[in-house]
């Protein structure tokens, strides 16, 4: 590789500075609001019961992106931290820069490979070996609903594309909003891409966002998709545009709106406001993407260091991070879910245990999809350029034909 | 004050003042909004907040997002509050003010009363300076400061606003200088005065107001500067701003705007105090009448 | 003999010492200003993507950025934004600095009042403002609820108005501050000028146009060169206030950069882009910064 030299040269620079964190880890990551933190702050205190200390790095912003700057900017220095929460493909082009750990050792002695799906290990490990250890996993095609309109107005959950529109149409009616939506790229595409699963299903799913073929990309399934958009466009309310996610998952709690469609973590605002899931707020797939998940997954990767203690904190990191009293305790609070499928659902409230069964159950299966919204489906180039895409469709500029199109152009652009 | 002013003021009817008057208070107006929206969703509970109207005062007056912000609010793992973080930046603004300030008065100094072949193309590359886009920095300022060795230090940030803060710095003090009656400087010279002697007995004692004009720049963007803090110095160095956006920029936790807005202008209140209280050494040098144009 | 020498040293050092304090300056600005943006142009030909890498492949980026929409429409919104900002915050600096200048009661009050939007950062500034133009729960809203239900206000969520709301937020944050130089420039206009035109018969209206605004060149110099400054590194306002949305209808150069380099891993393309951007700037700065340095010679 051509980014041989400068690697090569951060890669010298790393053993003497790691020197300094020697006695412990020091760790980047954008878990700063309150539950997360405090979620994190277990590991801490697991990590120092073991005799190593923890050097807090965060940089919150931008879903991670500010980090991924900073991170930058301390490899090029020459002294970057010892671990790092990243998402998806970012693991894999670090490690393909040669900047992370080996932890295959400590993985075959607990057995990762047989504890964390097939899907989750294709961005956890890098031509065979593991190099970050994965904390969670979100699902992303969930829709939040508010009991109370649902009973008002009659409604049972939506099985079919035809019944949740039909119940939005009626939620409409009476006078309530019926899609809660903000409207940021990132929101549009992560409504995009249950959509777009619904529609086509895994195989389109696969072909069109992993595969990134410009025939499922401009595809019939592609406008059928971006048609039903439209569709959505229509239920959502007129002040949407730059709207925060828990602004409108806000509105759902306050009975102002139906549904809204969002990842898991939208659950912490329901619990927050003081509601329990299957009572006052309930949770589903998007409707034509059951028995299919989209998800994402925060890691852990490990940055190389040469020093021996500093391994040693390393690696006792790693397992205390793939240890089940951590993965409960962590995603309890975060709302996910445990990245091992082989933990008990007991400290899980109903829509945990419903998000451990189906990613069970999608991981047998076959359904289980790094998500396009999310950076697990293909490189950041392609996803953002799939956003433009998106969100211009969604704010008026394209119809359905031309957004299929656009959506062909953008991603061989960015390619 | 000047004699024209008053007669400018005279002459200015009756009606011409209520105008002037009323211009003035409605700008005041508009550059208080946001400030009253800050401070008023502050001191209100979060239900409020997101149920209500955001322009209403409280119903229910509380000070527990300031408290909360300032010492207890997530900033990390731990629940710090901004507090630690508040001496980082302070720590990092002194000293880069102080030098580049100097650095500046230096440079006008020469650019105006020592000119020479080519100190226009100097002063021209260096004003230019200023408009490089910071997003370009970054990675080759990274690879610089890991060379020397103060990659992640107060010592290299302080480095970093330093070297793009002269360009500013030498813009003030020489449009400054270009004003002042380049023959005192000569008169000196014959006198036998030299370059340091000059500069520091007959321009310094004057250059209070533009000091302090250069002083406000230079602290204001040092101190609200979030990219070079968070890339060069995150982590226990990590000045206010980085802290300030861990805190409101949480991706998936809930947020808490009274604790944001309350952190906000608790981050803000040093410059604030640097307005306030400069803004008024600034017109008292004014009013000494030093200022010639 | 000896005298002569001495004296010879001392002027030769006089000479010398003006240029060795104004070096470390220059070496600075030569290295970290020029030098990178030399760095930054090679980059631009590079396949740089996640890191700086040094293969070679010519035009390819600059001619992958032409065919990015987004980038269009970054380049008509700075050239909209820029030249709407740096006249309406010149025009309101100039008429606060003048009415301020009135012996006006309170101007002691008044004043850090029109500054202090500068000495906040816009990390949560944008979101007060982001609150206040959304029609939802801003300004709108209140008017409806005090009884004025035909008030509309909802450019922030309008694809074709929302520029402008970022130049609202952004004249509010600077034009204090080009108040503050333009009250400077005024204060320190020698009075006999003045007096000799008033003598003359000049009105008010006369005196300000004839005499004092031109003046107030050096003071216009700097305003220019300030706001076209923050009107190009303009970032933290866009992110916070629409995040480059409805769409990407308030996408900016610098926005467009950073997302380029550090989101989208397309290191080459943010680099062209920015050797653009530098361009652009030169083209309009230099021949200014030209004229503007060689009449005061």
């Amino acid at each position: 590789m051509r980014m041989f030299k400068l690697t090569g040269a951060a890669v010298a620079l790393m053993s003497t500075t790691a020197m300094v964190h020697a006695d412990g880890v020091e760790v980047l990551h954008w878990w700063t609001s309150g539950g997360e933190a405090a979620a994190l702050n277990v590991l801490k205190s697991d990590l120092e019961g073991q005799g190593v200390g923890w050097t807090d790095m965060p940089v919150a912003g931008g879903g991670g992106s500010d980090a991924m700057t900073v991170l930058r900017a301390r490899v090029t220095a020459g002294d970057p931290p010892t671990a790092v929460q990243m998402l998806g493909f970012a693991i894999q082009d670090w490690a393909a820069e040669g900047a992370l750990a080996d932890l295959n050792a400590l993985a075959a002695e607990q057995g990762w490979d047989d504890v964390v799906p097939a899907a989750l290990q294709n961005f956890s490990k890098h031509d065979g070996s593991w190099v970050s250890a994965p904390v969670n996993v979100h699902s992303t095609n969930w829709v939040w609903a508010n009991t109370a309109i649902m009973e008002e107005l009659g409604l049972a959950q939506p099985t079919s594309w035809d019944e949740f529109v039909a119940a939005m149409q009626a939620a409409q009616d009476a006078g309530y909003v019926a899609l809660a939506h903000g409207g940021q790229a990132w929101q549009e595409a992560t409504v995009f891409d249950s959509i777009a699963m619904g529609v086509g299903g895994p195989d389109f799913y696969q072909a069109a966002f992993v595969d990134l073929d410009p025939e499922a990309l401009g595809g019939a399934d592609m406008v059928e998709a971006f048609k039903r958009m439209e569709t959505l466009r229509g239920f959502v309310d007129d002040n949407f545009s730059g709207r925060d996610w828990n602004l409108a998952s806000a509105m759902v709690v306050n009975g102002e709106a139906l549904f809204q469609i969002m990842g898991d973590w939208a659950k912490g605002e329901f619990v927050n406001a003081g509601q329990t899931a299957g009572k006052e707020f309930q949770c589903f797939r998007v409707p034509g993407s059951e028995g299919t998940v989209t998800f994402n997954s925060d890691q852990f990767a490990m940055f190389n260091v040469t020093d021996k203690d500093a391994m040693g904190a390393q690696v006792t990191m790693a397992s205390s991070v793939m240890s089940p009293e951590f993965q409960v305790a962590f995603n309890t609070v975060k709302g996910s879910v445990p990245a091992r499928t082989d933990i008990s659902d007991a400290e899980f409230d109903a829509c945990g245990k419903l998000g451990m069964a189906q990613l069970a159950e999608a991981a047998a299966s076959g359904g289980l999809f790094g998500s396009m919204a999310h950076g697990h489906a293909n490189p950041p180039a392609v996803q953002n350029a799939m956003y433009d895409v998106i969100t211009a469709h969604f704010n008026g500029e394209y119809d359905a034909e031309t957004a299929a199109s656009e959506m062909v152009t953008a991603v061989e652009l960015a390619q | 004050m000047s004699v024209a002013t008053q007669d400018n003021a005279a002459s200015v009817g009756r009606v011409g003042r209520t105008f002037v008057y009323l211009t003035l208070l409605l700008f005041a107006l508009f550059y208080l909004l946001p400030f009253f929206i800050m401070v008023v969703n502050s001191v209100k509970p979060l239900s409020e907040i997101t149920g209500g109207n955001m322009m209403a005062l409280p119903q229910e007056w509380t000070i527990a997002p300031w408290l909360s912000a300032w010492s207890t609010a997530q900033i990390g793992v731990e629940p710090t509050g901004l507090r630690p973080y508040f001496w980082n930046s302070i720590r990092m603004v002194v000293p880069a003010v102080v030098i580049c300030t100097i650095i500046g008065a230096l440079n006008g100094y020469v650019l105006t009363k020592w000119r020479f072949r080519g100190d226009t193309i100097i002063f021209g590359l260096m004003l230019f300076s200023c408009f490089i886009p910071f997003q370009i920095v970054l990675i080759p300022m990274a690879r610089i400061l890991g060379i020397l060795e103060i990659a992640g230090t107060t010592t290299g940030l302080v480095l970093v606003h330093v070297v793009y803060g002269i360009g500013f710095a030498t813009l003030y003090f020489r449009n400054y200088y270009a004003a002042f009656p380049t023959e005192l400087v000569r008169a000196a010279q014959i006198d036998g005065a030299g370059f340091f002697q000059i500069f520091y007995r007959i321009l310094l004692p004057s250059s209070g107001p533009i000091t302090v004009v250069c002083v406000i720049w230079l602290f204001t963007n040092i101190w609200n500067d979030f990219l070079f803090g968070a890339s060069f110095a995150s982590g226990d160095a990590a000045p206010m701003t980085v802290a300030l956006n861990n805190l409101v920029s949480s991706s998936t936790g809930v947020k808490e705007y009274n604790v944001h807005f309350a952190g906000a202008i608790l981050a803000a209140l040093p410059t604030l105090l640097v307005y306030i209280v400069a803004g008024r050494f600034f017109v008292r040098g004014l009013m000494a009448g030093s200022v010639k144009g | 003999m000896t005298r002569d020498s001495s004296v010879d040293m001392r002027t030769r050092m006089q000479e010398f010492l003006p240029k060795l304090v104004l070096a470390p300056s220059f070496a600075l600005v030569l290295l970290f200003v020029y030098g990178f943006i030399a760095f930054t142009i090679y980059l631009s030909f590079t396949d740089s993507r996640m890191l700086p890498s040094y293969g070679l492949e010519g035009w390819e980026n600059y001619s992958k950025l032409f065919r990015i929409r987004e980038w269009e429409t970054a380049v008509t919104n700075l050239a909209i934004f820029a030249s709407l900002y740096i006249v309406i915050c010149t025009l309101i600096g100039l008429l606060l600095a003048i009415f301020l200048d009135q012996k006006i009661r309170g101007e002691g009050v008044l004043r850090p009042i029109f500054l202090y939007p500068m000495a906040l950062s816009f990390i949560v500034t944008g979101t007060a403002w982001k609150w206040f133009l959304d029609p939802g729960i801003g300004i709108e809203n209140t008017m409806h609820l005090w009884g004025w239900e035909s008030f509309e206000f909802g450019w922030i969520k309008d694809r074709d108005m929302a520029i402008y709301t970022i130049v609202i937020a952004a004249v509010w944050q600077t034009s204090g501050f080009v108040m503050a130089m333009f009250l400077a420039g005024l204060r320190g206009i020698d009075n006999e000028i003045l007096k000799a035109a008033q003598m003359d018969g000049a009105s008010n209206f006369q005196l300000y146009r004839r005499i004092i605004i031109p003046l107030l060149r050096p003071a216009f110099l700097s305003a220019f060169v300030i706001l076209s400054h923050l009107a190009i590194k303009s970032y933290d306002l866009v992110i916070a206030l629409t995040g480059g949305g409805p769409g990407n209808a308030t996408a900016v150069p610098a926005t467009f950069m950073y997302s380029y380099t550090f989101t989208r891993n397309q290191m080459g393309i943010g680099a062209a882009s920015a050797v653009i951007m530098l361009m652009t700037i030169a083209a309009i700065m230099v021949p200014y910064l030209y004229a503007e340095l060689r009449e005061k010679k």
